[in-house]
């Protein structure tokens, strides 16, 4: 039987290569990518932590969903803003889109 | 070493070494192939916790809609990142804070004593989708969340339509 850690680290590394990911990439899309990886883990441990101390409950369940469709909304309205700052600045170097930087 | 050890293992292995990949490649339609395996692989953990549901769920959404929104935008906005560096300049700070959280995380993870717990007996017979179908429109359940979710989901339909149509002329 896998014990509960496994599952932990497992999610714990991936966040963290999530957060990387969004730290250090230049590309806007690649810092999106980043941000995807980060709320799998997350459904990693929620998951993991309704299998292993509440599986009796569904609640777990209800909450990954609704990450799924906050993911999906983030995906849509971040890339619609990527597109268009493209159309205008011919970039999408996040260091570059320093329009609105003090 | 069990059957079900050795397929976490594996997956896990898969998953941390796509996500690794796709953080470090330089050409990001690579780094989107990537990305679907890591999604691929993290489906597979949820099938090994016996969340079925959302393991399809899992692939239908991130695999079948989000992966290839993103690869959509990678095509759309081929620029002259591609041939620059895929790092930017504050790439060493985000290294050091990514080792010290994923240090910390594990130090804190290894001090729980109920991390060594064992997954209880599961009811199989249990159509756990029925359930979530229930508890996500029952006003006990999860309602309120479930309707903001689907104006969120609206919402942000409009806005992305709104956001990336092309300028009319003369403005």
């Amino acid at each position: 039987m896998i014990p509960l850690s496994w599952y932990l680290v497992l999610a714990a590394l991936l966040f963290c290569i999530g957060l990387y990911g969004v730290l250090a990439r230049k590309n806007a899309v690649a810092i999106l990518m980043g941000v995807e990886l980060m709320l799998n883990a997350v459904n990693i441990n929620l998951v993991a932590f309704w299998r292993y101390f509440t599986p009796d409950l569904i609640a777990a369940h209800a909450f990954v969903v609704i990450v799924f469709a906050i993911a999906a909304a983030e995906v849509a309205v971040g890339l619609a803003l990527i597109i268009s700052i493209y159309r205008r600045r011919k970039t999408v170097a996040a260091d570059e889109i320093n329009l609105m930087k003090w | 070493m069990t059957a079900m050890q050795g397929v976490f293992l594996f997956t896990a292995g898969l998953i941390l070494w796509a996500a690794f990949m796709m953080v470090t490649r330089q050409n990001l339609v690579h780094a989107a192939f990537y990305l679907i395996l890591a999604l691929f692989g993290v489906s597979i953990i949820f099938v090994l916790l016996d969340a079925g549901f959302l393991a399809v769920v899992q692939v239908l959404v991130y695999i079948g809609a989000i992966s290839i929104i993103m690869i959509f935008a990678v095509m759309l906005t081929r620029g002259d990142v591609i041939e620059e560096a895929p790092v930017n300049k504050n790439f060493g700070w985000a290294l050091l804070l990514a080792a010290l959280f994923a240090f910390g995380l594990i130090i804190l993870i290894g001090q729980w004593p109920a991390v060594a717990s064992l997954a209880g007996e599961i009811d199989t017979s249990r159509d756990l989708a029925a359930e979530l179908g229930v508890a996500l429109v029952s006003p006990e359940g999860f309602v309120i969340p479930f309707e903001v979710a689907s104006v969120l989901l609206l919402a942000a339909l409009v806005g992305a339509l709104m956001v990336a149509r092309p300028q009319k002329k003369g403005k």
